[in-house]
């Protein structure tokens, strides 16, 4: 019989917790919010009649969907500095920083999704809403930001959060560039003390019951954020 | 009958093609006189619904012009939004905002293209809330509220841009029964106040009336369009006669 010591979880917990979870939640939040925020004017854009437009948000979105996270993550952090190079024109390549370069990773690669979440949100919205928009003598831009976009962010809600929960899940990825997120946090533990088992079960453990109290919770919600017709 | 006053709407020759083969709307051409009301009837797919969305180019067309307060559609220059805020629409499914209050579907467009604040905005609102009788109402949101209610907070909020014409696109096809009065009383005052109208109705109670003229439409030509006491009593059409006794025989 092995000897498991879980009094190495309660020891570490204020490390796991300021140091780790701290970062996990900041970056998913921020990732999140940055996805939606881009993914909806992404889905705009797919929608839009202005020739260009569509195409290249059609290719991002394909591009992204079509690529592994881990490697997307990997390509920015090389790749950002250089990208900021040219950009900026300086002559080194512009340091980014692990935090700044997973959060733009982390925000572009959900905006694909969310962009995809966020046009059939605003394709469900039926005509009439944006003829009676128009009729009163709103723009297409007023009529996107105050009658169509907000309905299709209320339908779409739940799956919203639902990819969130994804997201939290995913932001565990970032170990690819030596980043401490939870897991990390959990993992450097269990590599000094020698106490795998310990750690990843618990690491595991968190993961499962905030995942699955969140989409508790988005359950709850979809019954009561539902517009009334 | 105000004939001599300046035509609101104009339509001339106007057609529309869904498809080279498919053309739903043939040459027409008809106007409306400030403070006159009109009624459009006609079996369905007649092109009723599309030719009163072509007025403020919801639907566009692609032969004649259609001039509203003397400014032409087509023309390029022509600044659409501004030009749809002067003419209300009332739709045959409501269309008020759901996932707003009854006030902020009033107030929105007031603020938003008028640039009135929103104290201006709300007192007009809740003054013709008050006229379609709803004033108890304002804070709801649209689900909350029946049918006939819903249709007379659109009649409302497309008032509420002091629109110097209303287009409705049959405003009381979705409604039941028992509700369609409350809609058409607020639509006869309207139209006793001397508000410009096109109507596109089956409502052949409302037409008689108020109703100054009636435009017939079928296979998306206008086949007759003709003072309402004439249309009434002795139809020249065929088309018109057989649609008249299929839905005056009730």
């Amino acid at each position: 019989m092995p000897q498991f010591d879980f009094d190495i979880i309660l020891k570490t917990l204020p490390y796991l917790l300021r140091d780790g979870m701290s970062f996990t939640l900041t970056l998913t939040a921020l990732a999140a919010l940055g996805g939606l925020v881009l993914g909806t004017l992404l889905a705009l854009m797919r929608l839009s009649t202005v020739p260009g437009l569509a195409t290249f948000a059609t290719a991002y979105v394909n591009l992204m969907r079509s690529l592994p996270l881990v490697l997307v993550i990997f390509w920015f952090y090389f790749l950002v500095p250089y990208i900021g190079q040219v950009i900026l024109r300086t002559e080194r390549p512009v340091e980014v920083g692990a935090f700044a370069s997973a959060l733009i990773t982390f925000t572009m690669f959900e905006a694909a999704y969310f962009s995809e979440i966020m046009r059939a949100g605003i394709q469900s919205i039926p005509k009439g809403q944006l003829s009676a928009g128009y009729a009163l003598g709103l723009t297409y831009r007023q009529v996107m930001g105050y009658i169509v976009v907000p309905q299709a962010l209320r339908n779409m809600l739940p799956v919203i959060l639902t990819q969130t929960i994804v997201l939290f899940q995913d932001t565990s990825l970032v170990y690819v560039i030596s980043i401490t997120d939870f897991l990390g946090a959990a993992s450097k533990v269990a590599q000094r003390d020698g106490r795998l088992i310990e750690m990843y079960l618990f690491a595991a453990l968190v993961y499962f019951l905030i995942s699955f109290m969140a989409s508790l919770l988005v359950k709850r919600l979809q019954a009561r954020t539902a517009i009334i017709r | 009958m105000p004939t001599t006053q300046p035509a609101m709407i104009e339509l001339a020759a106007v057609s529309k093609w869904y498809t080279p083969q498919f053309q739903v709307l043939k040459d027409c051409t008809t106007s409306v006189s400030k403070g006159e009301v009109v009624v459009v009837c006609g079996p369905s797919g007649s092109g009723k619904s599309t030719l009163i969305k072509c007025v403020n180019a919801l639907e566009p067309f692609q032969a004649g012009t259609i001039r509203v307060d003397g400014v032409n559609l087509s023309d390029p220059g022509t600044n659409l939004p501004k030009l749809r805020s002067r003419i209300g629409m009332v739709f045959q499914h409501f269309e008020l905002f759901p996932h707003l209050r009854i006030t902020e579907n009033l107030c929105l467009a007031q603020e938003k293209v008028l640039g009135r604040s929103r104290d201006e905005a709300m007192t007009k609102g809740m003054a013709l809330l008050e006229r379609v009788g709803l004033k108890d109402h304002a804070l709801k949101y649209p689900g909350q509220l029946s049918g006939g209610q819903q249709q007379r907070v659109a009649i409302a909020r497309a008032l509420a841009m002091d629109p110097i014409a209303m287009l409705f696109d049959e405003p009381t096809s979705a409604l039941d029964p028992e509700m369609i009065t409350e809609v058409l009383d607020v639509m006869v005052e309207l139209a006793r106040e001397g508000m410009t109208m096109m109507v596109v109705t089956h409502e052949m109670g409302f037409a008689r009336k108020v109703a100054h003229r009636v435009i017939f439409m079928d296979h998306g030509e206008i086949i007759e369009d003709r003072a309402k006491d004439e249309f009434f009593s002795s139809p020249r059409s065929d088309r018109a006669q057989l649609f008249l006794s299929k839905i005056l025989s009730h």
